[in-house]
């Protein structure tokens, strides 16, 4: 009868989303009288989830799940909620859980809502809040079946402590990677990336070219952040498309979005708009993303910015 | 190798989104409607393995009437038979469940869909359509060569990209990368012309319940004016102690 939570980790370590996932599983299973059960697929120090509201913690470890594989593990999550009875399972909208959710939902014959901002208004019907028109709109919709699969949006619900004594239980399930195989990763560790990150910062056409991409990567540097571009830029090849957010390319929901040099046309706000603080700098004050930002300077980049890097070390080095 | 390639009807990307009807329905008054842009790309792709490798490519939509012309779009940019499923798409799984179908009859060897919809985001009709019909699936693709029945295709990841080998059947949910921008095709009049005597083909729908429903519609909350600042020490000062982002 739990509410399993599928917990993403990389290298073994837990990630911020898998914090949120169970922290919001938990606030489901109060309102229906359970507990809950988290799936952790070989991760780390796995009590760290007893503190934001687990109470179990399935743990599956096999060296063959070191890549995601989205076949194996969805088949992984569906057998831990048919193991646990359970009437919700919830994984993260993140690249990876989109990937498996709608596998995991056929398998469970249950209803998939992605992109979940809010606990479900109630569990009976079951009625869950979430974002469609990438952003422009939130839908409120009923899961009618008896399992639901509920996609949980990245840093909408935030993360709770609740500390719970966790009992860990080895999980076995069958292990079926398919016929998907991962040849090669082409992947840049030592870079926060834009799903993970905090704060990105992200150019527009407004920076000219390439070459002054420095400014958005020392002002990155000094804040921890991710850099992204517009469109255009990776259209263009200034930037690589995995850089490319917006409607059509990643979206971002960090907390800190600061944007330089982009316009804020219609398509790149809704792919940034669930970040929850905008910064715009732009020469133009006429520029729509005036209207999307909470705070903005009027100004050219090439000033701005070294002077914000600048300011933002001797911040920091007075805050360390 | 047959391929299908499955449209979602969407608004432009431009479109101001309301609602009627006590906010339980899209409000499509003045409202033009595309080819989903993740689609798009996938359809592009299709048209290299049509023209390179002598595929055959059909696209399909589940939807009324109204999304014939989005269909006609796609085979004027090249597609050579579409499909439409005469039903409402109320929700994923009951398209995927549609789709699958028309996967069935057709014997499809590859069918790309779109890593998302822009309208609902569901993002779940390739995976589900893969499920269902026991096809191998990759999300996320943004790029796909095919040799006999071997598949290759790159997966964008969390910081950067990885490559994958499987076989056919194969289920995509394809994005930019798969073919880039500058590849997209704007249907020439002779496209046009081809399009109106190409089949396409209304098929009734099967029997699938909708597991899931929109109550109701919200939009989000206006949000307060912009703070200007004029130099950066106020930035970082807000930033810090009003936001407290850093
Ligand atoms: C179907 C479709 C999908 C799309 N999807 C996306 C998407 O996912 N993501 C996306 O980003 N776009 C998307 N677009 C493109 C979008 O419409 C815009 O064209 C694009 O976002 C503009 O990029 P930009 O702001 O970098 O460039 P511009 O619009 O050219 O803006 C550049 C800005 O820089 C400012 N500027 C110039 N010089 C300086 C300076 N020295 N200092 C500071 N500011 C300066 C200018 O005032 C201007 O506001 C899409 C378009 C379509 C049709």
């Amino acid at each position: 009868m739990s509410v399993v939570v599928y917990t993403e980790s990389e290298g073994g370590k837990f990630k911020k989303i898998a914090q949120e996932a169970v922290s919001y599983a938990k606030g489901i299973a109060d309102m229906m009288g359970t507990t809950v059960t988290a799936v952790a697929v070989n991760g780390n120090n796995t009590d760290e989830l007893g503190n934001y509201g687990a109470s179990k913690v399935l743990e599956v470890s096999d060296p063959k799940l070191d890549t995601f594989n989205a076949e194996a593990y969805a088949d992984i999550v569906a057998q831990a909620a048919k193991e646990e009875s359970a009437e919700v399972v919830v994984i993260t909208s993140s690249a990876n859980g989109k990937f498996m959710a709608p596998l995991v939902a056929v398998n469970l014959e249950a209803g998939y809502v992605p992109n979940v901002t809010e606990l479900p208004k109630s569990t009976s019907p079951f009625t869950v809040k979430h974002s469609v028109y990438t952003n422009k709109a939130y839908s409120h919709t009923e899961i009618k079946t008896a399992v639901k699969v509920v996609g949980l949006a990245k840093n909408a619900y935030g993360v709770y402590e609740n500390a719970t004594s966790v009992e860990k239980s080895s999980f076995s399930p069958s292990i079926n990677t398919g016929s998907v195989e991962v040849v090669s990763v082409d992947k840049a560790t030592d870079k926060v990336t834009i799903a993970d990150a905090e704060i990105v910062v992200s150019g527009g056409r407004g920076l000219k070219g390439p070459e002054n991409w420095g400014l958005i990567e020392d002002l990155a540097e000094v804040l921890g952040a991710a850099t992204a571009c517009s469109k255009p830029v990776s259209d263009m090849g200034w930037r690589p498309h995995s850089e490319h957010v917006g409607q059509t390319g990643k979206p971002v929901a960090s907390n800190l979005y600061i944007a330089i040099g982009i316009s804020g046309a219609i398509q790149h706000l809704a792919g940034i708009n669930a970040s929850k603080v905008k910064v715009v700098i732009n020469t133009d004050p006429e520029a729509p993303f005036f209207k999307a930002a909470d705070y903005g300077i009027v100004g050219d980049a090439f000033e701005v910015v070294p002077q914000l890097t600048q300011k933002l070390k001797e911040f920091k080095a007075q805050n360390a | 190798m047959k391929i299908l390639v499955c449209i979602s009807h969407v608004p432009d990307t431009t479109s101001k989104i309301n609602f009627t009807d006590g906010d339980t329905k899209f409000d499509t008054n003045g409202v033009q409607f595309v080819i989903n842009p993740n689609d798009e790309f996938g359809l592009t792709r299709a048209m290299w393995f049509k023209e390179k490798q002598g595929a055959s490519v059909h696209v399909a939509n589940v939807g009324g009437p109204e999304t014939e012309p989005t269909l006609r779009k796609a085979l004027a940019i090249g597609a050579d038979e579409a499909i439409r499923v005469n039903t409402t798409a109320t929700d994923g799984y009951s398209v995927a469940k549609q789709l699958a179908q028309v996967i069935k009859d057709g014997n499809y060897d590859l069918v790309i869909g779109g890593r998302e919809s822009i309208d609902y985001n569901g993002g779940m009709v390739p995976g589900m359509i893969a499920k269902l019909t026991d096809s191998n699936f990759v999300n996320n693709c943004i790029g796909l060569e095919i040799e006999g029945n071997d598949a290759t295709a790159i997966r964008e990841i969390d910081g950067g990209k990885e490559t994958l080998k499987t076989s056919l059947p194969l289920v995509i949910g394809g994005q930019k990368g798969l073919v880039e921008e500058s590849d997209l095709r704007i249907p020439n009049m002779r496209g046009i012309m081809q399009a109106r005597s190409k089949p396409l083909h209304v098929k009734d729908p099967i029997e699938a319940q909708a597991e899931t429903q929109t109550t109701q519609f919200e939009k989000p909350a206006p949000r307060g004016a912009v703070k200007l600042v004029d130099n950066v020490e106020d930035l970082i000062n807000l930033l810090h102690n009003e936001a407290k982002v850093i």
